[in-house]
């Protein structure tokens, strides 16, 4: 099940590539295809997803014997819903990238490759593995900035690869540091975590946890190691961005919470106070710095760093709270808050930039916020959805990001009080940031130039509707999907204990 | 000698056989490319006997001089599939540019010939002897296109260089002869340990520089770039992994063989050469323009990254990652080399910004050239990268973790000229949108690295066998 989801993507990616160059619509046709089976594959896995039943669907076949490397696959509360909102922003950015006529077969391969490389993270329960889907996910990201993003596509995406790949390799020592303290050598993810290989040995295991940490800070991206996000998100065409903010951020704040927190939790737990330093200055760097914009694109960019810092706020204060249980009750509600703040920031984040693609792509080529006023009454639908996702953002009760943000400040207030209220100051920048910035566009007297725009088209409607309504309804009924969560976290926490 | 002993050197008369066959066919046909595909099965057929020594034990013949072991047998195989590789290259390459076409077969099959000699010799004087012979052959390769005033020049220094290089390692040679009284290695491996250590670290260092330049390992490295770059682009190729990989073998039969009992710390040696070939090769590599430079400048730097399987080449990880690193950069490399091949002679120029657009114009070789250039920065899964990794775990396992970050650094500077590379084929945009010509042998041999590469990178485990069984190398 796990393998098809995975790799039905990539199938489709192969076929077009030896379709010939003319036959445009059958190549999107099967993108399409292909990614909305992985799709419905990955609802199906979510009904038959038994809470409280740990990893499950879990398939594991040998691979290199030799070292001891397995093809091992399988998800939790953690992955599961990574692996849903993967597979559905996938499915949206097809559906945008319909009008994509620029190198499409490059193009569609591309994608589904990242879809596959990205899934694959996500369910990688062996370390090489997982090493080799991290890595997979990176070359087409550099193509798809360098070939189809704006004017400085080149500068961002040699930028792009050469921060990650310094975090991809970091992290490659680590998990061979990790492997030959574990006795018997192994890979396997499950393996490590029961063994605790470097609990007697704290150099090592501050060696192991720093190389984790630089690789996966980098992908949050953390502040300081945040300056590639702007330049990337900025030059990546939509879908890129997309993509990039909805998911491959997630992959650096999944890893500490599969990785850094249950293989070296006495190391995490030494370092969790600065840790959550670093995300606090992430969180009001973020908000600041995204306020001063005038482009729509970098100030979605830097919200990004800001709401990645309440991930990892959540993240250090399960950190700090290990190993003791009159804690954990608020490092599980951290955790848990931290995991919907991934997907919520996921599914508001790259609404916010289908959002701004809508605007920038086909109709105003321009993204500068005080070039607009007064679209509101002339784009209703576009003005509608686009301040749900921005009130979404910023945290307003009732919808999505209110619940993740409220749920993070509750779990680490009881762990880093004085952090936290310092914290939550950023959520007031986060709100003026946009408010101003939904009054900049959308109030106001009309400017004269937009006075033809016609407002979004079904295709369009398609892509940000369900994320909408998603907003929404998590926002609402958040229940199932914190579950789902809390299946995984509370687990987490109780190991840690 | 028995008559057993001449069974087991039955792949070494082979290819002397059909090396001079190749002479008598080139005599009497005026097709020369069908020398080229009589070299290619002649390669081909030399892996039956090759392969019947694997299920041989090891052991030395010809008065001890010769080796018959895995680690032989193994070298044995890279050799011939890489000189069959060279060979169906340069049957599209060659034609036009020189006269001497047959001839070129025939020397590429003697310098297999030497090359698998040097990898198996037990015995100094054998085995400067087999040097010496690549040497010559290689020479002349290098300077074959006699018109060509840079293909001279490669010619001219790569035989001082390396006329040098050699007459310091045989003093380095006589040194240990005079020390220990003995030509044979295993001889002296029992007498070393006697022997006074300033004496033994002179001879060291002096051998080195003849293993040192064959295999490009900084400071004997200035040659490099100079002679890549004039030499014929298959010769070119063919230096850079097939000689580099036999300088490999006989640096680390010595090493194992004769240095490893005599007390010495070599490892810090071979380990500090190491970071100094990778970074130095690295940080010249950056400015390069010319893909035949840079890769001459990438090949030092992997020259340092197999110097790591050198110094790590203890336990599980360290012994077959060297042999694992070489095999799987032995295909990603030469297929560089043959894009290059093809690009030069179908455009004329070896400039990387030439290449602009060339996913348009050759999309295949491109999608090719992209999957060598990232094979050979390491990401997965490609063959250099199942290399890299062992080494690198190889390094871990043995205390080297210092080196292996030195690695890993050095891993993400070469990623920004081989992204050069793609850049110019895949961002740039075409000069021209003229489909290029993809003559078939070249294809051929192109699609052969490709699958090496990606099969090595998907399913190690039967590389990591062959190794595992090749690192039976035979000591007292």
């Amino acid at each position: 099940m796990l393998s098809l989801i995975i790799f039905l993507p990539l199938l489709g990616g192969l076929i077009i590539l030896f379709l010939p160059k003319t036959s445009e619509r059958a190549m999107k046709q099967i993108a399409l295809i292909c990614s909305t089976a992985s799709l419905v594959f990955s609802l199906l896995a979510v009904t038959q997803f038994r809470l409280g039943g740990g990893m499950q669907f879990q398939e594991r076949y040998s691979w290199i014997p030799s070292i001891a490397v397995n093809y091992h696959l399988g998800v939790d509360g953690l992955s599961l819903p990574l692996i849903v909102l993967t597979a559905v922003l996938s499915v949206l950015s097809v559906i945008y990238s319909w009008r994509m006529d620029v190198r499409l077969k490059e193009y569609l391969f591309l994608f589904l490759l990242l879809e596959t490389g990205m899934l694959g993270v996500f369910a990688a329960l062996d370390f090489f593995l997982f090493y080799i889907f991290w890595e997979v996910t990176l070359v087409p990201m550099y193509f798809l900035i360098g070939i189809w993003g704006g004017p400085r596509r080149e500068y961002a995406a040699i930028k792009f690869f050469l921060y990650t790949l310094v975090g991809s390799l970091a992290m490659l020592l680590a998990i061979l540091i990790l492997y030959f303290n574990a006795e018997p050598h192994t890979f396997s993810m499950l393996e490590l975590i029961r063994q605790q290989p470097l609990a007697d040995a704290p150099l090592l295991a501050a060696l192991a946890f720093w190389g984790f940490f630089l690789s996966f800070a980098i992908k949050v991206p953390m502040w300081p190691f945040h300056t590639w996000l702007p330049d990337a998100h900025v030059e990546a065409p939509t879908a890129g961005s997309v993509i990039l903010a909805g998911i491959l951020l997630k992959m650096g704040t999944y890893g500490f919470v599969r990785v850094s927190l249950p293989m070296l939790p006495g190391t995490f737990k030494a370092y969790a106070f600065f840790i959550a330093v670093l995300a606090l200055l992430g969180i009001v760097y973020g908000a600041l710095v995204a306020m001063a914009q005038t482009d729509l694109k970098k100030l979605v960019a830097y919200s990004s760093v800001n709401h990645m810092g309440y991930v990892m706020l959540g993240i250090a204060a399960a950190a700090g709270a290990v190993g003791d249980p009159s804690k954990a009750a608020a490092a599980a509600t951290a955790l848990n808050g931290a995991v919907f703040e991934m997907i919520a920031h996921g599914i508001i984040t790259g609404g916010l930039f289908f959002i701004v693609g809508v605007l920038y792509d086909y109709r105003a080529h321009t993204r500068g916020v005080d070039e607009f006023g007064g679209l509101g009454a002339r784009l209703p639908v576009y003005s509608g959805i686009t301040t749900l996702a921005m009130l979404a953002s910023l945290g307003l009760p009732g919808l999505m990001g209110f619940v993740a943000e409220f749920l993070v400040f509750l779990g680490s207030f009881g762990v880093f009080p004085y952090l936290t209220a310092v914290a939550v100051t950023g959520v007031v920048f986060t709100a003026a940031m946009f408010l101003w910035t939904i009054q900049r566009i959308f109030l106001g007297p009309l400017n004269p130039r937009w006075a033809t725009l016609a407002d979004m088209d079904a295709r369009e409607k398609l892509t940000l509707v369900p994320l909408a309504v998603l907003m929404v309804i998590f926002g609402l009924y958040p229940k199932p999907l914190l579950d789902l969560i809390n299946a995984a976290m509370s687990g987490l926490v109780t190991a840690l204990r | 000698m028995s008559a057993s002993d001449l069974w087991s050197i039955v792949p070494e008369l082979w290819l002397a056989g059909l090396a001079i066959f190749l002479l008598l066919v080139d005599l009497l046909t005026a097709r020369k490319s069908l020398v080229g595909v009589v070299a290619v099965m002649g390669l081909l057929l030399s892996i039956i006997p090759i392969g019947s020594l694997l299920t041989q034990g090891a052991r030395t013949v010809i008065f001890g001089s010769y080796a018959v072991d895995g680690f032989a047998v193994f070298f044995k195989i890279l050799t011939v599939i890489a000189t069959a590789l060279v060979v169906l290259a340069a049957i599209d390459w060659l034609p036009g540019r020189s006269q001497y076409e047959g001839e070129f077969y025939a020397l590429l099959v003697f310098t297999a010939l030497g090359l698998v000699l040097m990898a198996a010799s037990t015995d100094i004087i054998l085995l400067a002897l087999s040097i010496e012979f690549v040497s010559l052959t290689s020479y002349v390769l290098a300077g074959y296109l006699k018109g060509d005033v840079k293909s001279n020049e490669a010619g001219v220094k790569y035989f001082l260089y390396g006329a040098a290089a050699s007459a310091v390692m045989l003093f380095g040679f006589s040194i240990l002869y005079g020390l220990t009284g003995s030509t044979n290695l295993y001889e002296i491996a029992r007498r070393v340990a006697n022997a006074p250590l300033p004496a033994l670290y002179l001879s060291i260092a002096l051998m080195l520089s003849g293993f040192g330049f064959k295999i490009s390992m900084v400071p004997f490295h200035q040659w490099t770039p100079d002679v890549y770059e004039g030499a014929p682009t298959p010769v070119a190729a063919y230096l850079s992994v097939a000689s580099k990989a036999a300088g490999f073998a006989a640096l680390v039969r010595m090493l194992m063989v004769v240095v490893d009992p005599g007390r010495l710390n070599w490892i810090l040696l071979i380990a500090v050469l190491s970071a100094v070939s990778m970074t130095l090769g690295n940080l010249l590599a950056l400015p390069q323009r010319n893909i035949k430079r840079m890769l001459a400048y990438s090949s030092i730097s992997h020259a340092g990254f197999l110097l790591i399987g050198v110094a790590a080449f203890r336990g599980d990880f360290g012994t077959p990652g060297l042999l694992i690193y070489l095999l799987g950069y032995m295909f990603t490399q030469l297929g560089a080399f043959f894009v290059a091949a093809l690009i030069g002679q179908q455009l004329g120029t070896d400039d990387i910004p030439d290449y602009a657009g060339l996913s348009r114009r050759a999309p295949v070789s491109a999608l090719l050239m992209a999957v060598f250039m990232l094979s050979l920065t390491g990401f997965p899964p490609t063959s250099v990268f199942i290399g890299k990794f062992y080494v690198l775990a190889g390094a871990i396992d043995n205390g080297l973790l210092w080196l292996a970050i030195v690695g890993v650094v050095n891993s993400v500077i070469s990623l920004y000229y081989y992204a050069g590379v793609i850049r110019a084929m895949y961002v740039m945009p075409a000069a021209s949108t003229v489909p290029l010509r993809e003559p078939a042998a070249l294809q051929v041999a192109l699609g052969i690295a490709g699958l090496g590469t990606l099969l090595i990178g998907l399913y190690p485990q039967p590389i990591i066998d062959l190794a595992r069984s090749a690192v039976l190398l035979l000591r007292i």
